[in-house]
């Protein structure tokens, strides 16, 4: 019984494919989930999906030119900016409404490019996902993601942690919001240019934003949820990946299906416990 | 006595508008000065001039050396999962460079500030979890980390029940008699009276002195308008109208 789990656990590992995936769910996981923690304190979940559909476009013009998608995602996050600036001036339009009708143009385009009959098969993964179809150089842009990521939550943990905490008084402390949500900004771009590959323009958000929902139900200070959130984005994503395999469904969709899971068992157990004591007072009072 | 701030005919405002004019005043060791004023009545504009994250319009400003602002804790994110602790220390930020986070001694200036107001041993606790007085006073030890000479509290008084009100206003008293300089948004015009001075604003500046000379019907009618209640018999108090007392201002 032992050996036929064992066996189980340890078929996938013997694929090389399948060992660059577990390498990739590791270092976005980590990145994705630590960095997920201030996009939730900051209430940037929408952007954070506005984001990744407006790089679309970019990210499929670098794969079919053959530049690298980190420089194809900067240029389409640009042109996204500079298209909602120019929308948000006409008066008709508004600046809500400029960011739903720019993030949708360029979704639509990206997926017209990505799914055209001329396109070369394989592009499709940057709208769905296709972490099996990871090679070295996107473990390595991962890694430096990683590290980039990583560095800048530590150097500016205060700051973040000042800017989320008391927004109006942190100028007053010598720090600039404005300064800090770009930063925050930028370090998402990047995580996202990373992480599309493996999970797709549509999934990649689960990544961001289910394991720091999950982390905050279970953790009461931000290194604890920061931990904890990279840790269940990893095993969301390895566990995504043994789901995909035995159960042969597409690996993006199947981390996100058990990403979000997740949050929902995690919810249900806070809640049981919660309910609890509660319950005993109304008896011990009855 | 050291003078800590000093302003002659200041202006300031946002834009093409100005919302604050003619502020003179002086603010010297040792004094608790009360800002009376309505919501909009620029308040919160002196303090922001007074920081230096506003340049003023005109006028002459000496701005204190050292301030730092107290801010209303319902302007804090109470959900935001830091401790006392962590709050204090985040007073140590102005005086670190931007790759510097605080580190073992930061945060034991941030204990000892803690331990100043009476909530070392709340230290680890939640700041959401903590009442409103002792919320109001970890804000406070914030400001004892960034060492500020002058304090400029935000109507610290607001939705204090009578126990933590007379907590706060002991501890102000006591960073009074240590040299410090308090400047203090209040809508109570009743706890201005027991302060140094008073300063009322309404868009420009209506009166500066003493609170006994000061608070006279004539001067609380220019800076609140029609929302003074007076009390007859009362020496002329005026009493606000009830929602001035929660709204922030």
């Amino acid at each position: 019984m032992l050996a036929t789990v064992w066996q189980a656990i340890a078929d996938p590992w013997q694929e090389p494919i399948l060992r660059r995936a577990f390498a990739e769910v590791v270092l976005v996981g980590v990145a994705g989930g630590m960095l997920g923690c201030w996009v939730l304190f900051y209430n940037l979940s929408y952007s954070a999906e506005s984001l990744a559909h407006s790089l679309l476009p970019g990210l499929v013009i670098a794969a079919l030119s053959g530049v690298p998608l980190i420089i194809g995602g900067a240029v389409g996050m640009l042109v996204a900016a500079l298209c909602i600036a120019v929308a948000a001036r006409v008066p008709a339009i508004g600046r809500d409404t400029s960011v739903a009708v720019v993030v949708t143009t360029l979704l639509g385009l990206g997926v017209l490019l990505a799914l055209s009959p001329d396109t070369p098969a394989g592009l499709q993964g940057l709208l769905f996902g296709d972490v099996l179809g990871v090679t070295d150089g996107d473990l390595l842009v991962s890694g430096v993601v990683l590290v980039a990521v990583v560095a800048a939550l530590v150097v500016l943990n205060a700051r973040l942690a000042l800017v989320g905490f008391d927004r109006s008084g942190a100028p007053a402390l010598g720090v600039s919001p404005a300064a800090v949500d770009g930063a925050v900004l930028v370090l998402l771009a990047l995580v996202l240019v990373a992480a599309v590959q493996g999970l797709g323009n549509l999934l990649v958000v689960a990544l961001l934003i289910a394991p720091p929902a999950t982390a905050k139900l279970v953790a009461g200070r931000i290194p604890v949820m920061l931990a904890v959130a990279a840790a269940i984005a990893v095993g969301g994503g390895i566990a995504g990946l043994y789901l995909s395999y035995y159960a042969k469904i597409a690996s993006g969709a199947s981390i996100a299906a058990v990403l979000v899971a997740a949050y929902v068992l995690t919810g249900l157990l806070a809640w049981g416990i919660n309910q609890r004591p509660t319950r005993s007072l109304a008896e011990g009072t009855s | 006595m050291t003078r800590l701030a000093f302003a002659e005919d200041v202006s300031a405002g946002y834009g093409p508008q100005t919302v604050l004019s003619a502020v003179s005043f002086a603010l010297h060791a040792g004094e608790r000065i009360a800002v009376l004023g309505p919501n909009g009545g620029g308040k919160t504009t002196l303090f922001r001039v007074l920081t230096g994250e506003l340049a003023p319009r005109g006028g002459t400003l000496e701005r204190p050396p050292r301030s730092a602002v107290v801010p209303q804790t319902e302007r804090s994110r109470l959900d935001f999962p830091v401790s006392a602790l962590d709050v204090a220390a985040m007073g140590s930020i102005s005086r670190l460079p931007w790759w510097r986070r605080p580190g073992r001694r930061e945060r034991g200036t941030a204990r000892a500030a803690l331990d100043q107001v009476g909530l070392a041993e709340r230290a680890r606790d939640s700041f959401g979890d903590l009442s409103g007085g002792q919320r109001q006073r970890v804000l406070v030890a914030r400001a004892l980390v960034q060492d500020a000479a002058v304090m400029l509290l935000d109507e610290p008084f607001g939705g204090l029940d009578e126990a933590s009100s007379q907590r706060l206003n002991s501890l102000l008293d006591r960073l009074a008699a240590e040299g410090r300089g308090l400047m203090i948004a209040t809508h109570d015009v009743e706890q201005a009276q027991r302060w140094d001075r008073v300063l009322c604003v309404n868009g420009r500046q209506v009166a500066f002195g003493e609170p006994a000379e000061q608070l006279t019907p004539d001067v609380l009618e220019a800076t609140y308008g029609a929302e003074v209640v007076m009390l007859p018999g009362d020496g002329g108090r005026g009493i606000l109208s009830a929602h001035h007392h929660h709204d922030p201002g």
